[in-house]
């Protein structure tokens, strides 16, 4: 009999980095003087300059998860994790230096000629002045915020210090108290009454190197009745990423808003990604978390929605791609704490090779509310059959006036669907990513065109990488 | 030799069981041969040998398309060198439309640097959906899940014209459908009929037959061709029996 010959992951794909030296380096190892180098080199107010010392010692007094979440995280060296890197402004690598590769990864995902040497690191500013300046001067007319942080909380503490770590406590778990402590990089977005921001926010329209830091910290307020889109990380590869990525994003959508966030990562094999997500929604309004993971060592990540006033709704829609040595720890969590709230939960995980997807749901109804709704649907995909899929929905609903649906499926790429399809003519790889890619169709289908799109690329590419 | 499928000599086991005992048999460009015989022969292993399936193993004997051997190929290879199996029972592909689908497969089929003419495409594809009366509303339908099992019969007859290969296995592509579906997918094999293509129809029936006139009929017996003969043949067959075989056999 010919033997079935396992998939094979390519584990250098995506590790890619060189060296580069900072201008900014708070050296090795988390303690109370790397807080206060970091408060320094940003220039500080000592109110945030406290709260990151407190968030320290919260983190240093908390255990780590294992106790429900995998053992890995005991892996999690903290000594030996750089916390805080800046490069300032000058470049210090030139587009020759890229190696070829990583030029035609981003050929392939066709990423825009102008994103790809800031990507790249060879521009420590992305030259969003030439590509994005009219959506920018846009956004000014409009009243919009649109900031790092750092700036947000100096230039507005009005609007950003009220919600600032209210969404998501520094002791809410050990992670988002590590953010709490170190974080650089990331959005702070104020959307004016009535204002609906047509085209999506993403954070390479601001310019500066900490975009895509590893702990970056993001606050986006949606005030009574506006609209915003905004998209994190992208598809490139994240080069020169640490081992270890936790951002914490909080979400406020006053009354009647709408807030969509968008996440595509695509993580090297190294990196753990553990990450706070969670949105507060009063009454009438919306919060959409789009989540698609792929890659990394670890990731954790369950978006959540608060549904704090009548008539909210909060929605999660998740793909998650765990190839071989991944494991990917995903979910959501919806808090019903209204009447007439409701939520949708759509995820689909696909585990290839040794690959291992997680499913962790949580959705609260308490006894006293009337008319809530929640739906909770959960698939898998096993392509190969070392790979492990669990679910663990948790569903507590209390009280008569409630309805909540869930249905949950696991499905298996068989080896006579691989062969019906090469019979066609598609080279193994072709017949697993077509696979893949129709089974996340129907939930591609909500994201917007040119991330769907992207997404699709990035399957391709993935898939082909697993074919030994 | 070129211009033909030719399997020679062709010894196959499952794990250590024998299946295909020194089967050979050559297909002219042009012609349509029969493969008939009884459950249990070998004719679906034949069938997937060609196509490259992995569960079989080849102890001897070469599968020759135009004079290269493809045995040790790919199943992809093997496809887009020209082969193309209609399968007994196709496979689901939940997600993925019949378009995108054949459109996968036809883009595999490209050289570096080609680009696709979708309206071409498209108007190809519903050219060769109206004849085989496929409802157009199934392009966009997920491939074979939830079709019956004509529609899946007729759904493979639209790959093999899309694909357009110069050799087709058909695979009991009869069964599970009624006479009138029966005739639609002949229909489509006899437009598809040409001096630059051959089939090898395998069937339980000769009911197939009178709609798909083949040029010679072959009787299939524990792993080799026993018998081989024109179109007569298979209803002599039908009249007489596989038992008839067996019992030529044993005073043979």
């Amino acid at each position: 009999m010919v033997q079935h010959t396992p998939i094979e992951v390519d584990r250098e794909k995506g590790n890619f980095s060189y060296k580069t030296h900072y201008e900014y380096d708070a050296g090795v190892g988390l303690n109370e003087g790397v807080i206060n180098y970091i408060a320094d080199v940003k220039g500080e107010d000592d109110w945030i300059r406290q709260f990151r010392l407190k968030a320290l010692d919260v983190f240093n007094r908390r255990a780590m998860p294992t106790h429900w979440a995998t053992k890995d995280l005991e892996n999690i060296d903290f000594a030996k994790i750089r916390y805080y890197l800046s490069k300032g402004q000058i470049p210090k690598r030139t587009w020759e230096e890229v190696p070829d590769e990583i030029k035609q990864t981003f050929e392939r995902l066709g990423i825009p000629e102008q994103e790809r040497k800031f990507l790249a690191g060879v521009e420590a500013q992305f030259d969003s002045e030439a590509a994005y300046s009219n959506i920018k001067a846009d956004l000014e007319k409009q009243g919009v915020i649109f900031l790092g942080p750092n700036e947000g909380l100096k230039e507005h503490p009005d609007v950003f210090r009220k919600w600032f770590g209210k969404i998501i406590p520094t002791n809410d778990n050990k992670f988002s108290a590590l953010n709490s402590a170190v974080f650089s990089g990331g959005s702070f977005i104020y959307v004016p009454p009535g204002v609906k921001v047509a085209q999506p926010l993403q954070a390479y329209f601001r310019i500066n190197a900490e975009s895509f830091g590893q702990f970056e910290r993001t606050l986006i307020i949606a005030d009574e009745g506006s609209e915003v889109t905004y998209m994190e990380g992208c598809t490139a590869p994240q080069f020169e990423t640490s081992t270890i990525h936790s951002a914490v994003v909080e979400l406020v959508a006053m009354k009647s808003a709408k807030i969509q966030y968008i996440t595509v990562q695509n993580w090297s094999n190294n990196v753990f990604n553990l990450v706070t997500k969670r949105g507060l929604a009063h009454e009438e309004s919306e919060i959409r978390w789009i989540d698609c993971n792929i890659g990394s060592r670890l990731t954790m990540k369950y978006p959540a929605v608060v549904l704090n006033g009548r008539k909210a709704r909060g929605e999660v829609l998740s793909i998650a791609l765990a190839n071989d040595g991944q494991h990917q720890d995903t979910g959501a969590k919806m808090i019903h704490n209204a009447d007439e709230t409701s939520s949708n939960i759509i995820s689909k995980s696909i585990s290839i090779g040794n690959g291992r997807s997680s499913y962790r749901g949580l959705v609260h109804i308490p006894d006293h509310l009337r008319g809530c709704k929640n739906n909770t649907e959960c698939d898998a995909l096993l392509i190969n059959t070392n790979s492990r899929t669990d679910t663990f929905p948790a569903i507590t609903v209390r009280g008569n006036g409630n309805s909540v649906q869930h249905e949950a499926s696991v499905s298996k790429l068989s080896a006579e669907q691989i062969f019906y399809m090469m019979q066609r003519g598609l080279s193994e790889g072709e017949a697993m990513s077509l696979s893949v890619n129709g089974f996340v169709n129907d939930l591609m289908k909500h994201f917007p065109m040119e991330y769907s799109v992207e997404l699709k690329r990035l399957i391709d590419l993935e898939m082909e990488g697993s074919v030994g | 030799m070129a211009n033909q499928l030719e399997i020679r000599n062709l010894n196959v086991t499952i794990g250590d069981k024998p299946i295909l005992k020194d089967f050979s048999l050559s297909i002219p460009k042009g012609e349509v041969h029969a493969l008939m015989g009884p459950n249990g022969t070998g004719k679906s292993t034949l069938a997937k040998v060609i196509a490259g399936h992995e569960d079989y193993t080849v102890q001897s004997g070469e599968v020759l398309v135009d004079g290269v051997n493809i045995i040790g190929m790919e199943p992809d290879e093997i496809a887009r060198s020209g082969v193309f199996l209609a399968f007994q029972y196709p496979l689901e592909i939940p997600g993925v439309s019949i378009a995108n689908f054949v459109r996968a497969a036809l883009q595999a089929r490209m050289e570096e640097g080609e680009t696709f003419n979708a309206p071409a495409y498209y108007r190809s594809l519903y050219e060769k959906m109206d004849l085989l009366q496929i409802d157009r509303k199934f392009t966009a339908r997920s491939v074979n899940e939830g079709f019956s099992g004509g529609e899946k019969k007729r759904c493979e007859i639209l790959q093999m014209a899309m694909l357009d290969p110069k050799y087709c296995i058909m695979d009991e592509t009869d069964s599970g459908l009624d006479i009138d579906a029966l005739k639609i997918v002949a229909n489509g094999v006899n437009l598809m009929r040409s001096p630059d293509r051959a089939f090898l129809v395998i069937t339980h029936y000769q009911r197939l037959l009178d709609y798909i006139i083949p040029d010679k009929v072959h009787v299939m017996w524990d792993g080799r061709i026993v018998q081989s003969g024109n179109k007569d043949l298979a209803l002599e067959l039908e009249s007489k029996g596989y038992n008839w075989v067996k019992e030529e056999l044993a005073t043979a």
